[in-house]
């Protein structure tokens, strides 16, 4: 690992998307409009306010996960991924660079999701509101570190966009949002138990409800953040710089 | 910068790759002399792209051993040292020439003037000063290969590793490559470069002929056209194809 080469595939990331004017305004606009329409959906009961924070977190998570493995892929395939194993960037510093670039661009999204949410949705939570963007920024490392790990396993583009249903959607059923998870049967309660997007959305709801969340919060985003380290030391395994 | 190193640039021992069940590479055993423009020429399919990427490191073989500059290919001493152009261009689309280069520059380790300095002299070596802004996604298939061709260049790595550098370029702009190709030797880098362009047999300091992963010849151009009396690299090669029968004759 070296902090010059990550920080170099870091800006190299967010420059490469800086060129996509069109990704840009969907990163920013569509959590907007999902939450304004479910907002507008749940008008005037408390539904929103109970389940858009949740919503909060989930958004960043998914749209990582799709840029992420379909940008990794490309790299794959270009032979650009290849062609950086034979220099001195290190797998480590390629996929940090990665989590650094999309969590800047994450940090971003979850500063207008937010603001649009609280101020023209009128969503209201009971605990701080920058609580909210920083559990968001983690959900969106998250999607970028399971999307690395995805696209180790897709080879074309068709398999990279049907692993988001295959990764995401399971845990966004299991993850309290359709169901409390308490009310899950015994076996999908331990599976949901096992699954990223259940703590992370736990955390949201926590901020949601409480107005001294900060202990529960740190504790789901502890976890969190060890899937995170997990989902990133298992992609380092799929880099492999020798192939057939 | 240049690796201070005795001995040759690339020594091949018993290489053996093997893709499915074929073996590509069987048994080639090869010594490539440092500070020579050494070609390897051959057949589509005879395995030069395969035998450059196990120098490079980044090829599975089945046996035998490949050193580079006194190391084991691939390993990490000999990351800054060894540049690698693949045969499809594998630069960033949505990068500008000069974000490619930039890029490439670092993660070989230049940082400030010293990298803006190496990415201006890389943009005059493959000509594309006038157009070092445009996005590499709107260029020429010519275009892109130099653009990947420069992101080896820029490091200025000791030994060059190029896979069909000249395809599809003009016949100006291929002369002025092998010229860059030949300085670069004469300031000790060494190159392998493969082609199935016959002619650019001729600029090279060696030849190493390729046919079915055997060697089929290891020599000067000189001597390639006196040991055939052929007139051109291509009889020649022709040439040596039906002395050797399929079989391997030297």
């Amino acid at each position: 690992m070296n902090p010059g080469l990550t920080l170099a595939t870091a800006g190299r990331v967010l420059r490469q998307v800086r060129t996509d004017h069109r990704t840009i305004a969907l990163i920013l606009v569509v959590p907007c409009v999902l939450l304004g329409l479910l907002a507008w959906i749940y008008l005037d009961t408390p539904i929103f306010d109970r389940i858009g924070p949740a919503l909060l977190g989930v958004f960043p998570m998914v749209v990582m996960f799709i840029v992420t493995s379909v940008a990794t892929l490309r790299e794959r395939q270009s032979g650009t991924l290849e062609r950086l194993l034979t220099t001195p960037m290190g797998k480590g510093d390629f996929m940090i660079g990665y989590a650094i670039g999309f969590g800047l661009l994450a940090t971003i999204q979850a500063l207008v999701a937010t603001a649009f949410a609280v101020w023209v949705c009128g969503l209201d939570v009971a605990g701080p509101l920058w609580l909210l963007v920083v559990v968001a920024v983690f959900d969106a490392v998250l999607g970028t570190a399971l999307g690395l790990l995805a696209s180790g396993f897709a080879r074309t583009e068709f398999q990279a966009v049907q692993f988001m249903p295959a990764f995401i959607l399971p845990q966004f059923l299991l993850c309290g949002l359709i169901a409390p998870r308490d009310s899950l049967p015994d076996f999908l309660r331990f599976v949901s138990d096992l699954l990223p997007l259940s703590y992370a959305v736990d955390a949201m709801k926590e901020i949601a409800a409480s107005t001294d969340p900060l202990g529960a919060v740190a504790r789901d985003l502890g976890i969190v953040a060890g899937f995170i380290v997990v989902a990133l030391a298992l992609a380092s395994m799929t880099l492999s710089r020798r192939s057939p | 910068m240049i690796k201070d190193h005795d001995g040759p640039a690339i020594a091949i021992s018993g290489l053996r790759v093997v893709r499915g069940k074929r073996p590509v590479i069987p048994d080639l055993t090869l010594e490539v002399p440092a500070g020579q423009v050494v070609g390897l020429l051959g057949p589509s399919g005879s395995g030069k792209s395969t035998l450059m990427r196990a120098v490079v490191g980044v090829q599975i073989v089945a046996g035998g051993t490949v050193r580079v500059l006194g190391h084991e290919a691939g390993s990490p001493a000999l990351r800054r040292d060894v540049g690698y152009v693949t045969q499809t261009p594998s630069v960033y689309g949505d990068l500008t020439i000069r974000g490619n280069i930039s890029y490439f520059g670092r993660a070989v380790g230049l940082r400030g003037a010293e990298l803006h300095d190496a990415v201006d002299r890389t943009l005059v070596e493959v000509d594309l000063v006038s157009h070092a802004d445009v996005l590499v996604r709107d260029l020429s298939g010519g275009q892109e290969s130099r653009v990947s061709l420069a992101g080896a260049l820029v490091g200025r790595p000791t030994l060059l590793v190029l896979d069909e550098p000249t395809v599809g370029l003009d016949p100006v702009l291929r002369r002025d490559l092998w010229d860059l190709f030949r300085r670069l030797a004469q300031q000790g880098h060494s190159l392998m470069v493969s082609s199935h362009v016959m002619d650019e047999a001729a600029r090279c300091d060696r030849l190493v002929l390729l046919r079915d992963g055997r060697v089929l010849a290891d020599l000067t151009p000189a001597e390639l056209l006196s040991s055939t009396g052929q007139p051109d690299a291509d009889a020649a090669f022709l040439a040596l194809v039906d002395a050797a029968g399929g079989e391997e004759i030297w």
